[in-house]
């Protein structure tokens, strides 16, 4: 009744092409913004900044790096902690060896950088395909830790082979470092996922995203029309391994502020953003975001459910609980709609459409 | 039928749950302890026996004293699977409740370093007792850490200290070769840079070898030890790695009496898995262990109702339940010097650091909290957060029980201390810290 495009005629092709090309949406989404940038920022306190949404973008922004290789590449990788810790390690080095230098420029350079190592890794894809793909960036994953862990340079000597994020401003606001007030830490992650999303939703509706997707397809059949794998599939590594690379720096030093290898490990990075993305939906930017909810939010959910209806467990027995219901959502979710939770948001909205008279 | 049954069991649930539910009672405050814990995971052999002693010892403050000067304290666990993510979020979850947390023992260094800089902003005292950052022993940088009674680096060289007791001095050490098998993390490599240093000093040959996380695959490891064939093994290993490391060093016949622990790889769940396999095992110590002192006693008595045999289920006696008894008789310690200079209130995050740098634990203070004997006696100052006192015990596996095998073996105060200046300076230097002068 109240979502339906009838009635709104398009008259240029702009119009026709837009990312939300009916009014309810593009209004939907300017209130999702708003609430974003305006509300939650007043009603959340350190605890929900630190521990929750701060985490959630950061992992959102890795998860649609992902998205890009494997959702819309078709390649799959098991290397995104990896790359998230060359973006992390490579802003701290190029922070502390260059303090003057904007930390925003640095980050783009990490993520520069990051790029290049993952087109490095990514080469083997062209004569390799799906697990044995996976495999080769397991590879990456295991060298580039152990590198890190390993050659002293990374860490600037530090004994402990600790990084610490360096105390940096920008435009005289500190975003990291101990003393940044979580807000401006905040704004810096929202701001970077907004800019990188919008990003990838447009690259991925235009020429790069079509060859991305039809190499995904049939690889044959794309290079028959013209497509050359090489690039395509070097654009996807960079561009996702770029992604990471930003996340990995925001990891860093908007949200842990000092870490070890360990905060990069296969099983604490790389396997949940891989489940982010299927979850949310392979192949879809707002998925990736959906995914991230769905990994980082519903365990701390389920942690601090218990005790909001009054219910006093172990803390033991409460993480128990909540893996337990934590994976048996997850088989829920996949069996319900293996196409992750894109889907069924897109089944919602064909509901709300159809509603109240569904045919 | 079915209906009924279901209605049975809910109300059963919630009869259950609201046993559960602690009922009020009168006291002054709540002074609030944050705990940290992980009794799920790789780690969680060394977890359990923590998460234990510290519920029994808050339980034992409260019922036996009433508290801590008539202020009851209250606790609060936070799973933390010895994840830095999971215990960051644990730390912001607690930090603020029940009127702010009193102090935080985060259990694991890497999460250590992870609160160092957020603690100094909050206004919370980090207690990381034997463990953390060991620059955090100069004060200066670090006000509001303390790592006493010894830090890593102080405990590494308090064991080549050990070892050249052994051979018959310590300019015999020159010819030796000592194995660092350590836990490849911010934890492990604390002790490498001192043994490297010591090894110049002393022209010991050193070889480091690192064990991935969780270390449940040694064996690569253990072939170097058994083709290098080490003098000495060092080990700084946690959790599941510990027994593992035992059951190898067993498996290659390497001899026990050479295997020394540090005093996280040392407690009775890293031996028992090896057998007789691990008797003559040796790993350094802050303390005793057993129950042989009042402290035990009173808490078989208030906190198990005299059930020993319950207690010893619940870890009482084992070496890191009772590391657990003495860091937190210390902290309850610091905690009542701080109440007393908040006139019996709730004291503020600045009143309890003032405390801790202020802790002065003599022979007779701790004979009178029921440990005397148990450790050693030391001070904390403004400089010195690791006490004037760092150094070891050392102790060995009979079979049966932890036995002390040694005297106090003290640390090269004159090799680490100045290390751990230059490390702190460089740490100040990074993060734009001005030095407090003490």
């Amino acid at each position: 009744m109240f979502y339906r495009e009838a009635g709104q005629f398009k008259s240029s092709y702009q119009a026709d092409q837009a990312i939300f090309p009916i009014v309810q949406d593009r209004w939907f989404m300017a209130l999702v913004i708003a609430v974003a940038f305006v509300f939650i920022p007043f009603f959340a306190d350190e605890y929900w900044h630190q521990a929750v949404i701060i985490p959630f973008l950061i992992m959102s922004l890795a998860a649609i790096g992902l998205n890009i290789l494997t959702g819309y590449a078709g390649l799959v990788s098991l290397g995104t902690g990896a790359f998230m810790a060359v973006g992390g390690y490579a802003t701290y080095k190029i922070s502390t060896a260059f303090p003057e230098l904007n930390i925003i420029i640095v980050f783009f350079l990490a993520g520069g950088i990051t790029a290049a190592v993952g087109m490095v890794f990514g080469a083997p894809s062209l004569r390799i395909k799906g697990f044995y793909l996976a495999v080769a960036t397991l590879a990456a994953q295991f060298f580039i830790l152990w590198c890190f862990n390993k050659v002293e340079w990374f860490f600037n000597y530090s004994p402990s082979g600790t990084i610490t994020a360096p105390p940096r401003e920008v435009f005289g606001i500190l975003i990291s470092g101990p003393e940044a007030e979580p807000l401006a830490r905040y704004y810096t992650c929202l701001i970077f996922l907004c800019v990188f999303a919008l990003a990838a939703k447009n690259m991925v509706r235009g020429h790069v995203g079509r060859s991305w997707m039809a190499i995904r397809d049939m690889d044959i059949a794309a290079e028959i029309i013209g497509i050359r794998p090489l690039q395509t599939k070097l654009s996807a590594f960079g561009i996702s391994s770029f992604y990471c690379g930003i996340a990995g720096a925001l990891y860093v030093f908007c949200w842990l502020g000092s870490v070890e290898t360990e905060a990069f490990d296969i099983l604490n990075v790389s396997f949940p953003v891989l489940f982010m993305v299927i979850i949310g939906g392979l192949g879809s930017i707002l998925g990736s975001i959906l995914g991230a909810a769905f990994v980082t939010l519903l365990p701390i959910f389920l942690t601090n459910a218990p005790p909001m209806v009054g219910l006093v467990i172990a803390a033991d027995l409460a993480k128990h609980v909540e893996e337990i219901i934590f994976g048996l959502l997850i088989m829920f979710f996949l069996i319900v709609e293996p196409h992750g939770l894109n889907r069924l948001w897109q089944i919602a909205k064909e509901k709300i459409r159809q509603w109240p008279f569904p045919y | 039928m079915k209906i009924r049954h279901l209605l049975l069991a809910a109300a059963g649930i919630v009869v259950g749950v609201t046993g559960v539910t602690e009922a009020k009672r009168a006291y002054a405050d709540d002074l609030f302890f944050p705990v940290m814990v992980y009794r799920t995971g790789p780690y969680a052999p060394s977890g359990i026996p923590i998460a234990n002693a510290i519920q029994d010892f808050v339980a034992l403050i409260n019922k036996r004293d009433g508290g801590i000067e008539g202020n009851r304290i209250v606790s609060e666990e936070c799973e933390t699977k010895y994840n830095t993510k999971v215990g960051v979020e644990c730390y912001e979850k607690l930090k603020k409740k029940h009127g702010g947390a009193m102090f935080v023992n985060p259990n694991s260094t890497g999460l250590t370093y992870q609160l160092i800089p957020k603690a100094a902003v909050d206004k919370i005292t980090i207690l990381s007792s034997g463990y953390g950052r060991t620059a955090a022993a100069d004060g200066r940088v670090f006000p509001w850490v303390f790592n006493f009674p010894s830090t890593y680096w102080s405990q590494a060289s308090a064991f080549v200290n050990y070892v050249g007791q052994e051979i018959g001095g310590l300019d015999k050490l020159s010819g030796q070769h000592i194995a660092h098998v350590h836990h490849n993390s911010a934890y492990g490599k604390e002790a490498n840079p001192t043994l490297q240093t010591l090894s110049k000093k002393y022209g010991f040959k050193l070889t480091l070898l690192a064990v991935d996380h969780p270390g449940q695959e040694q064996k690569a490891t253990w072939l170097q030890v058994r083709r290098k064939r080490p003098d000495w093994v060092f080990m700084s290993g946690w959790g599941v790695m510990n027994q593992v490391a035992i059951k190898e060093a067993n498996g290659i016949g390497y001899p026990m009496d050479k295997f020394v622990g540090n005093w996280w790889s040392g407690s009775d769940a890293d031996v028992i898995p090896a057998g007789d396999g691990s008797i003559g095992y040796k790993s350094t110590n802050m303390h005793a262990a057993g129950t042989n002192y009042p402290v035990f006693k009173d808490i078989i008595k208030y906190v198990y109702g005299g059930d020993a045999a319950k207690a010893k289920a619940n870890n009482v006696g084992e070496v890191l339940y009772n590391r657990m008894i003495n860091t937190y008789t210390f902290a309850t310690e610091a905690v009542r010097d701080a109440v007393k200079a908040a006139g019996g209130k709730r004291p503020n995050g600045d009143q309890v650091r003032a405390a801790f740098e202020g802790l002065n634990m003599t022979k007779e203070r701790l004979a009178a909290r029921g440990i005397g004997g148990f450790t050693w006696p030391l001070k904390v100052s403004c400089k010195n957060h690791e006490g004037d006192a760092p150094g070891v015990f050392i102790q060995q596996w009979d079979g049966k029980q932890w036995k002390l095998i040694s005297d106090f073996i003290p640390a090269m105060s004159d090799v680490v201390r100045p290390m751990v200046e230059k490390a702190a300076a460089a740490y100040a230097k990074e993060n734009n810290i001005t030095p407090r002068s003490c």
